[in-house]
């Protein structure tokens, strides 16, 4: 691991952080009138028209279209649940333990079990009122079976909220689950990939 | 008064006012366009190829809005201040020589209105009332930042106005006429010939004062967002609204122009070349306009105040001075 932006956070020659020099503000009228030819003259302002006309030239433009194309989300992200499969046989992974309705701390989940003919534990009935869920992510680090979990649909419009959260609309379908497109839940906590790359450091002392 | 001329006169008059409609509005698509390319976006994409329906769109919904009146407005006032900003920008082109004259079947086409010997005079006054505009639609808007904006409209007009004033003057004296086929014709040497040259500070004068004739950016605290909200345009829906809009980029194309034919040469000597020269000059002086407000910040209200009576008048009468003197001098020494 790297351990460099660990140990080095403070200001100093080498970080690329450094303290802006603040000129004196001007007091007197000719101080002033100094400071505009000073400022008129340097330069500065045909700074500035190069800038914005150089990234018109580069058109480097950073626009995502959004309904028609989306940023990946980080899998930390908590958007409207799901509840998965087992890969191998298709059945529901939730075993109906009840761990998650106890420790929902908005008390949004319910859920409803009962015994089957084999003596499992089957549920019934599952669902999450979104109108009271603060997406804490609870109930999805609870979960021993890696059930229920956060999925990446983040556009919650609808008529109904109750659209997003009844069980059949959480779990993955079983055609969807046979082609291979359930995604797996990397687990709470997991890191964006590459994050190292893209996080720059903070400097914690100054 | 014969027929002809009154027909030509009025065919004239169409065709500017319906031109430069549609350039108002396709003003605004540039200005979008090339802001959100300087600002690495993307600009209005979805109405039309490359959104350029975008302005058809805006004007249906202009067109098609409610025309709300607030309840404490000075009605007739609010109701008549966005066709005075319109009206005045128009009636402004009216002495403006927008191409070289030519000649169709053999009759010769004079492409202005009406060549007034006092052209540039007539101009900038016409354009000066256009203030009312905003002035009155902010007065009697019944609301606090139009009537802030509207103060600020006054004070800044009294600014700009002398350094337009005084900075023309200089290139006056030079040229001996107001009429701007004369300015032009004046310039026909070619390149060298420009007003430019040889007014370079009433040059930049006159376009920091176009700056604050149309309240562009650096200057845009008539109607600026993020302290009077809209300023002067607040209480304002619809097609009142948009009028204050085709007036504020008819102006833009205008003293565009004003700035091409009195510094820049005009159309030269009248060829065909030097009107699309001239149209070249129009649409650069057009594109600095949203340039400078993709990269400038704006200004406050009293260094504007301060930077027209304190830095620009004293250097624009030196510059009437110093022109006065060198003009006095090459006459006395060529008698
Ligand atoms: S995210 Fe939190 S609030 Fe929402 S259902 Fe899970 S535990 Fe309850
Ligand atoms: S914690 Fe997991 S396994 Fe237990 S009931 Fe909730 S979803 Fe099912």
């Amino acid at each position: 691991m790297h351990v460099e932006p660990f140990t080095d956070r403070n200001v100093s020659e080498q970080s690329a952080y450094y303290y802006v020099d603040i000129e004196e503000y001007p007091v007197t009228g000719w101080d002033k009138f100094k400071q505009v030819v000073k400022r008129s003259l340097k330069g500065e302002l045909f700074i500035g028209l190069w800038i914005v006309m150089r990234e018109m030239i580069k058109f480097d433009i950073h626009t995502v279209k959004y309904p028609m194309e989306k940023l990946p989300i980080g899998p930390r992200y908590r958007a409207v649940h799901k509840l998965l499969r087992l890969w191998e046989s298709g059945f529901e992974r939730c075993i109906g333990c009840g761990l998650c309705e106890k420790i929902c701390i908005s008390d949004c989940i319910r859920m409803d079990t009962r015994i089957d003919e084999n003596s499992r534990k089957e549920v019934t009935e599952y669902s999450i009122n979104l109108g009271r869920c603060i997406f804490c992510g609870y109930c999805a680090e609870v979960c021993p079976e890696l059930a229920i979990v956060h999925g990446e649909r983040y556009e919650n419009a609808s008529q109904q909220r109750a659209h997003f959260v009844i069980k059949d609309d959480m779990l993955t379908p079983l055609d969807l689950l046979v082609s291979g497109q359930q995604k797996d839940y990397p687990g709470f906590g997991s890191i964006t990939p590459h994050e190292d790359e893209r996080v720059a450091k903070t400097p914690l002392a100054y | 008064m014969d027929v002809a001329f009154i027909i030509e006169t009025i065919v004239k008059i169409v065709v500017i006012l319906s031109v430069f409609s549609a350039l108002a509005g396709f003003g605004t698509y540039f200005e979008r366009k090339v802001l959100a390319f300087m600002q690495r976006r993307l600009g209005p994409t979805h109405v039309g190829p490359y959104g350029l329906l975008q302005v058809a769109a805006d004007g249906i919904k202009l067109i098609t809005k409610e025309d709300i009146i607030p309840q404490n407005v000075v009605k007739p006032i609010f109701k008549i201040a966005p066709v005075i900003t319109a009206s005045t920008a128009f009636m402004a082109a009216a002495a403006i020589p927008f191409w070289p004259e030519f000649t169709v079947f053999g009759y010769t086409v004079h492409p202005i209105v009406a060549d007034v010997n006092v052209g540039i005079l007539y101009v900038l006054a016409v354009m000066a009332i256009g203030l009312y505009g905003p002035l009155l639609g902010g007065m009697a808007s019944a609301n606090k930042w139009s009537l802030l904006s509207a103060a600020r409209g006054a004070a800044v007009f009294i600014s700009y106005e002398v350094i337009t004033g005084l900075s023309l003057l200089a290139p006056l004296m030079m040229v001996g006429s107001l009429s701007l086929i004369d300015i032009n014709n004046y310039q026909k040497g070619g390149f060298f010939d420009w007003l430019a040259w040889s007014q370079p500070v009433a040059f930049i004068l006159f376009w920091i004062a176009a700056f604050a004739e149309t309240g562009r950016t650096p200057f845009h605290l008539v109607a600026n967002d993020h302290e009077i909200v809209d300023g002067f345009g607040t209480e304002y829906s619809g097609m009142r609204w948009g009028l204050f809009f085709i007036g504020e980029y008819a102006n833009m194309f205008f003293i565009s122009f004003v700035m091409a034919i009195i510094f820049l040469g005009g159309y030269g000597d009248g060829s065909i070349a030097g009107a699309f020269q001239l149209l070249m000059k129009v649409a650069f002086f057009f594109f600095f306009f949203l340039w400078t407000r993709a990269a400038w910040p704006d200004v406050r209200p009293d260094q504007l105040m301060w930077l027209c009576w304190k830095v620009l008048m004293p250097i624009a009468i030196l510059n009437v001075i110093v022109t006065g003197v060198v003009i006095l001098i090459k006459t006395q020494g060529g008698m």
